[in-house]
């Protein structure tokens, strides 16, 4: 019977994808089974790019978005599976390779669950609606008096029951319904939704079988190591190879083509060693003797920059947002109060430094990358090496960690280059000094604040300039002012009630290639405007708690528009995501609950406190803090609340709370610098990231049981971690830390 | 030379001076062992030898002739090592990179302090990384397969 409807089958894919094997994406596999993953066989149920039912009722569940340690594919899984009643213990989840059809594949911006969610639920309950349309067909019933249930179709009325692998060939007959037609469980029926499932890839993992980016090999793959220019756009001078060349399994030394502004997602340029194995490569790259030309970034010095950036703080910005007349009431008032903040800076530093795999034949690319952006590599690779993107092939394997570094496609584009140029497939290995002297970095912000109190100690007037070298410079050379895509992150988006309020921007030029990290612009906005916060509640002699509230104001929805401001919120509506002031203080209530911060007093603990809303998501976060004699603190605990609208693990959102703050922590103690344009730090050595001994030894979460639509989850934690610290280690100390890094030892 | 991996024989011809790390990962294969730093400054490389935690991307293979290697690989034969199964229990990864070097790291603690306190195990775990952040879920996987909950 099934027989002839399959030509329909087909054709609906074509339709959809171009080919059937789109469908089933690559598995997460040890790359020698990746190469050649095959198409659907057999009578399989596809009626879209996300879900599969095989002949044997399996559930083939493919996950479009990157794997860095969020849990991605187990939330898309769990999303799909609910609304197809699938038996969790029949799913498998694929992953998608870099495809346009998929839609928007960039990893990044919190936004997997809240910009999928509800199509992800329609896959998987077009699938449920075909399942039952093929039972009711069978039974001669009307498909409305069938249910789906746990891979089930279920007639009550005449207590019949068949297994989805029984419907298979049938429904993939069946036309594939509108999407009208089509209804999605009700919230209180949510299987999986909601629920913390423990992730797919869980005994890949311990079991040391994931894998990542670092560990895909190919037959006859050479592996390369490049070193790259020291000082943004330099070239080498001269290259002396001979030594290079002298070490065994050193097969070619390649000069890379040079980089020049804008840096885009452009590979750096320098000087490859190709190998045999990575061992030869890495004595081969030490042996290079490399001159390097000079330019205007030669010059760049941390200290000398950090300076420039406090001194235009300090001045007049230009207003991106304006509320009463803050600078008169500031030249009037008998109580203010200033602080400037500095934050330098950072590498991403994902454990997995970046590494890809290219496979360049004549009319065929393959990659193997650690990518959160698939598509975009598929375009920076195909524009490499002057082809079309529909003969370049990215198959995305696990990340190391992510946190922004691998949004940018050019270790893919190295390793394309590498292979076409000596015809084999070559992995391209990012060394850790590599990742932190050519990053695109967490940019350096030097912010100027200014508040006037009236008698009562209520801040009637507040200015705030922000300034730093934009993400937009990477992008485009003449961009020397931060872009309103940074000042939504945490600035604009100020959610004080303040009569008068003066927002302000100045400009700052790039030495380095500037790139996202987790949070990106809030983490130092919150630092600053939390920190000041509790400057202020310090200044007029009241509670932090209380004072913040105060500051926040009634339960509202903002609009910025009052003030002549332009917002993007995350380029989602603002009517389906407010800025609810209500959340936010929400969220302080339960964390001081949580927290027992009245008692803080009497129990003789030291705590600090922050909020801040990050990708439509609230947050709030106490950190209690020890000192010692001698000045070394701990912090013992951390309590968070979280308010992210709908989620769909819980488990994971709690594991991305303790991550985000811890990560919150190394952005606090972390500090790159340079001299003579060239970044001074190299590896774990000196470029300290939190260890367990600094680590929080218990982290509490609790999570705002919400209905609202999902929030991000991925970033929100970390901006409020570094202020809620700062605050804390003024709590027990009296120092306020207004410069990043926060040294391990208070004076 | 010869070498015991996870209980086999290995014959090793090649340069005596090449880490440990990169013979497991681009000779044998065995990715389980990662790279993060080369440099012995983040744990993600650690394996057994002869019992003891080392770091392998500092560890010449003439350092290993003749002596016995353990890799996350062959840490159990079904991952059901008290530490891995602790590890799922807590839930523990999240990216998962750093994940081999921190059992094998633990699993040597536990070798030889069967009831480590907080200190014991901050001082044992100082050395590996995870830039997810996993820490406290490290810690307390490590406890309870200390207590021999984790089965
Ligand atoms: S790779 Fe060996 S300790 Fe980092
Ligand atoms: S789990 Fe990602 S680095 Fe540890």
């Amino acid at each position: 019977m099934s027989n002839q409807f399959q030509p329909q089958r087909r054709q609906f894919l074509k339709q959809v994808s171009g080919t059937a094997g789109l469908t089933l994406g690559v598995a997460m596999l040890p790359a020698s089974r990746v190469v050649g993953a095959s198409d659907v066989v057999g009578e399989a149920l596809s009626p879209n790019l996300f879900v599969t039912l095989e002949p044997n009722g399996d559930v083939n569940i493919t996950c479009h978005r990157s794997e860095m340690g969020q849990q991605i594919r187990t939330a898309v899984a769990q999303i799909i599976a609910d609304e197809l009643e699938a038996d969790w213990q029949r799913v498998t989840v694929l992953q998608a390779k870099g495809d346009p059809a998929y839609g928007d594949q960039n990893t990044d911006g919190s936004r997997s669950v809240r910009r999928n969610m509800e199509r992800l639920r329609q896959a998987g309950a077009t699938a449920a609606l075909m399942l039952r349309r093929a039972a009711a067909e069978g039974w001669q019933v009307s498909a409305d008096e069938c249910v789906c249930d746990n891979h089930k179709v279920i007639h009550s009325a005449s207590g019949r029951s068949v297994d989805y692998s029984e419907l298979v060939a049938v429904a993939a007959g069946l036309p594939v319904p509108d999407s009208d037609q089509v209804s999605l469980k009700p919230r209180n029926q949510w299987r999986y939704i909601g629920k913390a499932i423990a992730s797919v890839d869980l005994t890949s993992v311990v079991s040391g079988n994931a894998v990542y980016g670092q560990d895909v090999q190919l037959d006859g793959m050479l592996v390369a190591v490049i070193q790259r220019p020291p000082v943004l756009y330099t070239r080498p001078k001269s290259i002396d190879d001979k030594a290079a060349r002298k070490i065994p399994g050193v097969v070619d030394i390649i000069e890379m083509p040079g980089a020049s502004a804008p840096a885009l997602f452009a590979p750096l340029g320098g000087v490859a060693v190709v190998a045999k194995n990575t061992w030869s490569a890495l004595q081969g790259v030490q042996a290079l003797k490399i001159t390097w030309s000079t330019n205007e970034h030669s010059t760049y010095h941390s200290e000398s920059e950090k300076q420039r950036l406090i001194d235009t703080a300090q001045q007049a910005g230009e207003t991106v947002r304006q509320r009463g007349d803050a600078q008169a009431v500031l030249a009037a008032s008998e109580h203010t109060h200033s602080a400037t903040y500095y934050a330098p800076l950072l590498a991403q530093a994902p454990m997995e430094p970046p590494a890809a795999t290219a496979w360049v034949e004549d009319n065929r690319v393959q990659i193997w990358a650690c990518t959160q952006t698939p598509q975009a590599t598929r375009k920076f690779v195909s524009e490499a090496l002057g082809l079309s993107p529909e003969v370049v092939e990215v198959n995305v394997t696990l990340l190391g960690g992510g946190f922004g570094r691998k949004s940018k496609p050019d270790f893919s584009v190295e390793a394309a280059l590498l292979s076409k140029q000596t015809g084999t497939p070559v992995k391209v290995v990012w060394r850790r000094e590599d990742d932190i002297q050519n990053g695109y970095y967490h940019t350096v912000s030097a912010q100027y604040l200014q508040a006037a109190l009236d008698s009562d100690g209520t801040t009637v007037a507040w200015r705030h300039n922000t300034v730093f070298p934009s993400i937009s410079s990477t992008f485009s050379p003449d961009a020397v002012s931060p872009s309103s895509g940074e000042l939504d992150l945490g600035f604009i988006d100020n959610p004080f009630s303040i009569d008068n309020m003066l927002l302000e921007k100045g400009q700052a030029k790039p030495h380095v290639r500037i790139g996202w990290l987790r949070s990106v612009a809030n983490v130092y906005h919150a630092f600053a405007i939390q920190s000041f916060a509790d400057e202020l509640a310090h200044k007029a002699k009241q509670d932090s708690k209380a004072y913040l509230l105060k500051l926040i104001g009634p339960a509202r929805m903002i609009d910025l528009t009052e003030d002549g401001a332009e917002y993007g919120n995350y380029g989602d509506p603002i009517d389906k995501y407010p800025i609810d002031t209500g959340r936010l203080r929400n969220v302080i209530e339960r964390v001081c609950k949580l927290a027992n911060w009245d008692q803080r007093g009497q129990q003789g603990r030291y705590l600090g406190l922050a909020a801040h809303r990050s990708f439509l998501t609230y947050v709030a976060t106490v950190v209690e803090v020890t000192v010692n004699d001698s000045g070394e603190w701990r912090i013992p605990n951390v309590y968070m609340s979280i308010d992210a609208g709908t989620v769909v693990n819980e488990g994971n959102v709690k594991a991305q709370c303790e991550g985000g703050a811890i990560y919150g922590l190394s952005c606090a103690i972390g500090e790159l610098s340079a001299a003579k344009g060239a970044i001074t730090q190299s590896n774990f050595h000196n470029y300290q990231v939190a260890r367990m001994q600094h680590s929080p030894a218990n982290i509490e979460v609790d999570i705002v049981d919400s209905v609202a639509p999902p929030g991000g989850v991925g970033e929100p934690p970390t901006p409020p971690f570094t202020p809620a610290l700062a605050n804390a280690l003024f709590a027990a100390t009296g120092k306020r830390i207004r410069e990043l890094p926060i040294p391990l030892t208070i004076r | 030379m010869k070498i015991t991996i996870n209980g086999q024989t290995e014959e090793y011809q090649g340069d005596p001076q090449m880490p440990l790390l990169w013979y497991l990962r681009d000779e044998l294969h065995m990715t389980g062992t990662k790279y993060g730093c080369g440099m012995a400054l983040c744990g993600a490389c650690t394996v057994h030898v002869d019992g003891q935690p080392v770091r392998s991307c500092r560890l010449p293979m003439a350092g290993v002739d003749g002596k016995s290697v353990t890799t996350i690989e062959g840490l159990s034969s079904h991952n059901d090592h008290p530490l891995q199964v602790a590890w799922a229990q807590h839930n523990v990864p999240q990216c998962g990179y750093c994940q081999s070097g921190q059992i094998m790291q633990a699993a040597a603690l536990l070798e030889k302090n069967q009831a480590p306190t907080d200190s014991d195990i901050d001082s044992a775990m100082a050395g590996n990384i995870c830039r997810c952040g996993t820490y406290p879920r490290i810690r307390a996987a490590i406890k309870s397969a200390a207590r021999g909950d984790a089965k």
